[in-house]
């Protein structure tokens, strides 16, 4: 395998890991020692085998989030030793990889814990809090017609760059989960600037800032102290820019939008 | 609600009063610690008192005083109104949790820091702004200013007021460590090329009038005796 590391040896790992039967349910911490863990492994793979040997104990595997196992999907998280996607800076749960950790550790892994997401099983939390955000006004309406000719909208370079990284955010949490105020400020921030600074979202731009901060109010997100945690481990290093750039926006659209 | 009550109790809209005011009540701190300089002048407290006394009776001060509470009251009220919407947004917190990690204790200390702050300016008033605006200060024979600079003499031969003073103007120095720049970035005001200047700027500002503050005790316990 490329990258493997043949020196590498196995290691023994106690985890800790957050069992919840559903949302009504209490939950608690439960202990299972793992056994041969290769430093090669992802973090996720190492949770696949600890729940083949709970199968085959016939227990109730681990219920965790993932997709697509890349770091572009945003679906999984787990706040791992006290951390949002474990102890490495820009990185995923599931680009995280066992090498990091060392043969012994005892390794907690909780949920995300805030009140919009409130735990569904296990590790898994209902993040549709942010879809509902999203829904609020995080797009940009296209009427059908004639396609326009490409480049027809000249945007320069450094805004196109600026878009383009907040665009990058995955939507997956973990500002809300390092957050002191569980604030979903940096994910809605990035959605809101993503938008404001092209021409296309322009036009929506007072409207769209206005409900898409009602909406993340109305979901129980705190508000921000900016401690800048959010961005310190967001793993796609969305900027706090967009949390300034967002108040600007918002500040703004109320004063001068006509939705009264 | 109208659109107006309903901007400045979301979130953001009370973020952006907490930094006016907490802007504000910066610059009072400037007012107030170039008029207490004045304490360090060798004359017996004459400057101080002539300056104490304008300030109990200018009528323009007077008007400022009021703008200057309602600043206060502001402050304190949005930051209890967010605490503990920030309280109930995490109600089942994590078992291990390393922010020291991702972020400055001040930063996520202000409530603590500001409780100490509050503490401080109601054991302040109560040594020097009452006596100073309900009476009970010595006249000074043939002047028609108090002997406000006595009270402060006296205050400062205390060990535990010294104490008091000092460890408050400590939790004032880190609370406006984080919350000088913070006003700057919730209100928006961010760019490349000036928010380095207002990030250092804001340290040397904290560090400078926390410091002139705690000067002021430290020099009449040490230096000026009854």
């Amino acid at each position: 395998m490329a990258g493997s590391n043949p020196n590498a040896k196995p290691m023994d790992l106690t985890l800790k890991i957050w069992r919840q039967k559903d949302k009504n349910s209490a939950g608690q911490l439960v202990t299972y020692p793992l056994k041969n863990i290769s430093p090669d492994m992802s973090f996720l793979e190492m949770l696949d085998v600890l729940n083949e040997e709970l199968l085959v104990k016939g227990e109730d595997p681990v219920a965790f989030d993932h997709d697509c196992r890349e770091g572009i999907c945003g679906m999984c998280s787990l706040f791992i030793n006290g951390r949002a996607h474990g102890p490495e800076r820009g990185t995923t749960t599931c680009q995280l990889h066992m090498r990091h950790f060392n043969h012994g550790d005892t390794i907690t892994i909780e949920p995300w814990r805030a009140a919009a997401f409130p735990v569904h099983k296990d590790l898994i939390v209902d993040r549709s809090a942010f879809d509902r955000i999203q829904q609020a006004g995080g797009y940009v309406s296209v009427n059908t017609g004639g396609v326009p000719d490409a480049n027809e909208i000249a945007i320069p370079k450094t805004i196109a760059d600026k878009a383009f990284d907040a665009a990058t955010c995955i939507g997956c949490g973990a500002c809300v989960a390092a957050c002191k105020n569980a604030s979903a400020m940096l994910f809605v921030s990035a959605k809101v600037s993503q938008l404001a600074m092209l021409p296309q979202g322009k036009v929506e731009a007072k409207t769209r800032v206005e409900n898409m901060v009602a909406q993340m109010d109305l979901e129980g997100f705190g508000a921000c102290s900016n401690t800048g945690a959010c961005a310190a481990e967001c793993p796609v290093g969305i900027s706090l820019d967009n949390i300034a750039m967002m108040n600007r926006e918002y500040f703004g659209a109320k004063a001068s939008s006509e939705n009264v | 609600m109208n659109w107006f009550t309903k901007t400045f109790s979301s979130t953001i809209g009370r973020k952006i009063i907490m930094s006016v005011t907490g802007l504000f009540l910066c610059s009072f701190l400037v007012v107030h610690l170039v008029g207490n300089l004045t304490l360090f002048y060798k004359d017996g407290g004459e400057a101080f008192n002539i300056y104490s006394e304008f300030m109990a009776h200018n009528p323009v001060i007077r008007v400022m005083e009021i703008v200057l509470v309602l600043g206060f009251l502001f402050h304190i009220y949005d930051a209890i109104v967010l605490t503990r919407r920030n309280k109930s947004a995490r109600p089942v917190g994590y078992a291990e949790n390393h922010p020291q990690e991702n972020s400055t204790w001040s930063s996520r200390n202000m409530g603590l820091l500001g409780t100490i702050i509050l503490v401080f300016l109601l054991v302040h008033l109560w040594n020097f702004f009452v006596p100073a605006r309900f009476g009970g200060l010595e006249a000074i024979p043939d002047k028609d200013y108090e002997n406000l600079y006595a009270e402060v003499v006296k205050a400062f031969q205390n060990p535990i007021y010294v104490g008091l003073y000092v460890i408050s103007m400590i939790a004032l120095a880190y609370h406006l460590i984080h919350g000088f720049q913070s006003a700057f970035q919730s209100l928006g005001l961010t760019h490349k090329k000036y928010t380095p200047f207002i990030k250092t700027f804001g340290v040397a500002f904290s560090v400078l009038i926390s410091l002139g503050f705690a000067l002021i005790p430290l020099y009449f316990f040490f230096f000026v005796k009854l």
